[in-house]
């Protein structure tokens, strides 16, 4: 197949960035989107140009590196699938392909298609875990689980914090993200101890990031890779009125977000 | 050199508890005195950073990619083993142990293995207490599945991603003590070299992937727990940036290398469709659980699989090993595959294939059901290959997966380098020969939240740690070896990409050190690799400059390693006159095509020592006793 890539390039921060286009005559239809990317940047470097930067690691869909708007839409156009797992088949001979990074504030670009999501380390890092220390777990089996609540939990556990889901909101929220993480946990007897804990820091970093708020447009579900659905937010949202309530006076004080560090 | 693995004397079943209670202790108050550098955060890595930080320990953590939570363990599918009983089937932490050094085809410390088996059932506990959505049965009790080479159901799993939830598990661990203050992440970063002062392992130079900066990090002890190597083959199912540099500097600087030549060929991964492949991807071992593995009875059969009726089938495991059938080892699986695609049996457009069959599965237990257990492993094999595996059976070929070899380490861990400790994949390992499926996690697990923070406690209490400046020769002489380095890749700008020496050299050790070896092919290999890296240092183009972030440069000097790596595979694959586990010798072998191990003259481990550039590396061996397995042929029949 013959294909146009349009591809974002911006050496750094402070370049002013613009689409390149590249035509590529020899595209297979089994290749991934990232394939293609390895292949035109072959042939760059033995041109002598500067390859396209872009992030990936696994390449099977699971590790959250990969990830670019393919022609508008974060992760291109297939239905719960990242850009790596994404093949060429989906495309047709002459088409032309916009490849371009996530855009948002809480997002910094880096270089061409290769954005810090820092930020999202750090809504973790502000409460996304059960706390208990090497050592002090009961029996695995002295906690049960029902099986319907360990499915309900592993669904939203299942996000891979690629950040689709902000890229894809027009309020840049990381809503998705967040609601995943406390509906993973939360939904589990193990989780329940800090849940309103959790829910008051994690979204307090959401909200010290610069993230947008969640107006309920709902393009984070349709664009994740994982299929993550809208009632975490919900979730999220139910903790964190329920917790704001009831420990007005023990609101956590969030960590300096990502754009603001070195 | 002499080998002491510094096994407690004893029962073994007393051995750890032992070790324990002779180790010193550091002080709760001078724990934060201590500074420790963890390489990694992997599941080895990040299990390790974080209990430490819990202890108190000053910790850093490095990790390449953007974020501790992307090392390649996310990948994990199919599950993790605990010697837990659950089903009442007669496991037992004795068998765990007997599964593990038999599948390891009795090159594995027996020591060791039997403290991982005995860990096993804390690390699920640990881990259900995370909150990791662990399978369940319908009364909430936990649920397991069965593995290769083993007759009991010890794998502990969730859904296809079992790698994911752990590591998630041990991230969040780690985001936590990051809170808390005593772990200091520090992402995109990669570790260049080792800094050894005076003996002892004194911290690291890293290399800041956005800028290029180099920096120099000093700690009372390192612990590299950096993942496999499966990445010298280029095509493997590692993640892209997988890769042996932070253990082959380590060995540069006087660590030993243990059996570099036992890697590990997985039997189910989708075949490879193109010369653009980038990767290859793995399919559950799990599968093999309710996957049927043929091939047509008539060489080059091209009709259809559904067209072919079943008589016409050759399910050659359940042929060939009747009692373990399509849960045989991945070194059998493998071989067996391999033989057969050899002989022309392969389907698939390149012939290098066989089928993985659910249909009878399907018929049996319903395709819901199926889809519960494998649900998104068909969907990423359709995705992949634009096939539905509910209909037609999946294609499956062996590729490189796991790397049973590693830095030498030593009961407590710890490498012939004071004071560097070794986790995880990157380490030799408990596995000998062949990694049994759902032991990995189970090992990195055990590692990190169970061995080291002993073990380390130890060595800091029962070692001094002078102030070492960054004037100090040592550290100085560390950084211009790296700038060299670095400058020379970016100097050469000759004709060919870092990319396609890779592929080229991955090649060579595919073909001649992969799953079928013999003594010349291994030797024919070490002169090409030898050519194709002198190659590469005169004519390889790497783009760009130091610094900023370039993915080139990158790669460019991991595989320069992955280059000298290479050839001491081979190396060691020729010395090592027998076949076992995943290191098969044609000119070793059973009269019906089994590994035919030599017990008499190959019961060590080969830790190799580096002597120089020009100079041979130097075996040393470490003696396998065994008193509690005894060494067998291997059967699966
Ligand atoms: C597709 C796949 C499926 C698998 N499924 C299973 C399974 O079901 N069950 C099982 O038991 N095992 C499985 N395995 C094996 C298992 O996943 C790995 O052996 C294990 O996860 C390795 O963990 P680790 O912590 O040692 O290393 P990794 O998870 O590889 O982590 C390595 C870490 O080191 C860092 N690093 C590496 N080099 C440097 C450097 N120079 N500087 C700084 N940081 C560095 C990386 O950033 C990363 O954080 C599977 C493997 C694959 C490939
Ligand atoms: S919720 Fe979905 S889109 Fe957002 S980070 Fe998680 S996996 Fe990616
Ligand atoms: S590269 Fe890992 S999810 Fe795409």
């Amino acid at each position: 197949m013959k294909l146009t890539l349009k591809i974002w390039r911006q050496k750094n921060r402070n370049d002013k960035g613009a689409f390149v286009p590249y035509v590529m005559n020899d595209v297979d239809p089994e290749m991934s989107v990232l394939e293609c990317l390895d292949v035109l940047n072959e042939t760059l470097i033995l041109r002598g140009e500067v390859p396209v930067a872009f992030e990936h690691d696994c390449r099977e869909g699971i590790c959250g590196s990969c990830g670019f708007v393919i022609n508008g839409v974060a992760h291109g156009p297939e239905r719960g699938t990242t850009a790596c797992q994404l093949t060429m088949r989906h495309f047709k001979d002459g088409d032309e392909l916009t490849l371009e990074p996530w855009r948002a504030k809480a997002f910094p670009l880096i270089k061409d298609l290769v954005v810090d999501r820092r930020a999202l380390d750090h809504i973790i890092e502000a409460g996304g875990y059960i706390s208990v220390s090497t050592g002090q777990a009961p029996d695995g089996n002295d906690i049960l689980v029902g099986k319907e609540i360990a499915d309900e939990s592993m669904d939203a556990a299942a996000c891979i914090g690629c950040g689709a889901c902000v890229a894809a909101c027009p309020n840049a929220s990381a809503a998705l993200f967040t609601g995943a993480k406390i509906t993973h946990l939360g939904t589990l007897p193990q989780g329940e101890p800090e849940r309103e804990r959790r829910a008051l820091s994690m979204v307090a970093q959401m909200n010290a990031e610069a993230f947008g708020n969640c107006t309920s447009i709902g393009e984070c579900t349709a664009a994740c890779p994982k299929e993550i659905p809208l009632e975490v937010i919900a979730n999220m949202n139910r903790d964190y009125v329920c917790a704001s309530f009831r420990r007005r006076d023990d609101l956590p004080t969030p960590v300096p977000p990502a754009v603001h560090r070195a | 050199m002499t080998l002491d693995a510094k096994i407690p004397s004893g029962p073994i079943q007393e051995a750890w508890a032992k070790a324990c209670f002779d180790m010193k202790l550091v002080n709760p108050s001078n724990k934060r005195k201590h500074s420790l550098i963890v390489v990694g955060s992997g599941l080895a890595g990040a299990s390790a950073a974080a209990s430490l930080g819990e202890l108190g320990y000053n910790v850093k953590c490095f990790c390449f990619q953007d974020s501790p939570r992307r090392a390649h363990s996310i990948a994990a599918q199919g599950g993790i083993n605990a010697a837990k009983n659950y089903p009442n089937d007669g496991e037992s932490v004795f068998r765990l142990f007997y599964d593990t050094v038999k599948g390891g085809d009795f090159r594995a410390r027996e020591g060791n293995v039997y403290r991982l088996a005995q860990n096993s059932g804390k690390i699920i506990d640990q881990c259900v207490a995370q909150g990791v959505p662990f399978a369940r049965e319908y009364g909430g009790s936990l649920t397991n599945r069965s593995f290769g080479g083993a007759q009991v159901s010890r794998t502990f799993y969730a859904r296809g991603q079992t790698g994911q939830q752990l590591l998630l598990g041990a991230y969040q661990a780690l985001e936590r003590q990051v809170h808390a203050g005593s772990v200091t992440m520090i992402p995109r970063t990669e570790m260049q070299d080792l800094i050894v002062v005076d003996g002892q392992a004194r911290g690291i130079v890293a290399r800041n992937l956005l800028t290029g900066e180099l920096t120099v990090h000093i700690a009372d002890a390192v612990i590299l727990a950096t993942g496999g190597y499966g990445n010298v083959y280029y095509l493997s199912t590692n993640a892209k940036g997988s890769n042996a540099t932070a253990i082959w500097r380590a060995y540069k600087r006087g660590a030993l290398f243990a059996n570099p030549c036992f890697t590990q060929i997985h039997p189910t991964c989708i075949p490879v469709s193109g010369d653009y492949q980038s990767k290859l991807t793995l399919m559950s071992e799990s599968l093999r659980n309710d996957g049927r593995i043929w091939v047509p009875k008539k060489k080059g059969d091209s009709r259809p699989p559904n067209e072919i009726p079943e008589d016409e089938r050759d399910y050659y495991l359940e042929r060939r090993y009747p009692s373990f059938g399509n849960l045989v080892p991945r070194d059998v699986a493998s071989r067996n595959a391999k033989a057969l695609c050899d002989e022309g049996y392969g389907v698939g457009k390149s012939g290098l294939g066989v089928y993985l069959d659910f249909s009878e599965s399907i018929a049996r237990l319903g395709e819901k059901t199926i889809r519960e257990r494998y649900g998104n492993l068909f969907d990423m094999y359709q995705r992949i290959t634009d096939e539905n595996p509910y209909k037609v059976p999946m294609r499956i070929y062996p590729a490189i997966h796991y790397t049973m070899g590693g830095l030498w380490v030593d009961y407590q861990l710890q490498s012939t380098i004071p004071g560097l400790f070794v986790l995880g994949e990157a380490n030799f390992s408990d596995h000998g020969a062949n990694r049994l499926g759902a032991s990995a996690l189970m090992q990195g697990l055990s590692d990190g939240y169970f061995i080291i923070p002993y073990t380390v406690g130890n060595y800091l209490a029962t070692n001094k740690f002078p102030k070492v400046e960054d004037s100090n020769p040592a550290v100085q002489e560390a950084i211009s070896s790296v700038r060299t380095k670095l400058d020379k890749l970016l100097s050469i700008k000759g004709n060919r990409t870092v990319d396609s020496f890779h592929r080229e050299l991955g090649k060579i050790v595919w073909d001649y050190c992969g799953m079928a070896r013999t003594a010349d092919g291994l030797t024919s290999a070490i002169g090409k690799i030898r050519a194709l890296r002198e190659e590469y240092w005169k004519n390889v183009n790497v783009p760009g400059s130091g610094d900023d972030l370039n993915a080139s440069l990158e790669k460019a000097g991991r595989v320069a390693d992955f280059f000298e790596l290479a050839e001491l595979m081979c190396i060691d694959a020729l010395d090592r006159n027998e076949s076992c586990g995943g290191h098969f010798r044609e000119e070793y072998q059973t009269a019906d095509g089994e590994a035919q191990r030599d017990d008499e003259h190959y019961s060590y481990v080969a830790a190799w020592g580096y002597a120089g550039a020009d100079a041979a590396p130097v075996l040393n061996k470490e003696p396998l006793e065994f008193h509690y397995v005894h060494p067998s042929q291997r059967s699966y029949k």
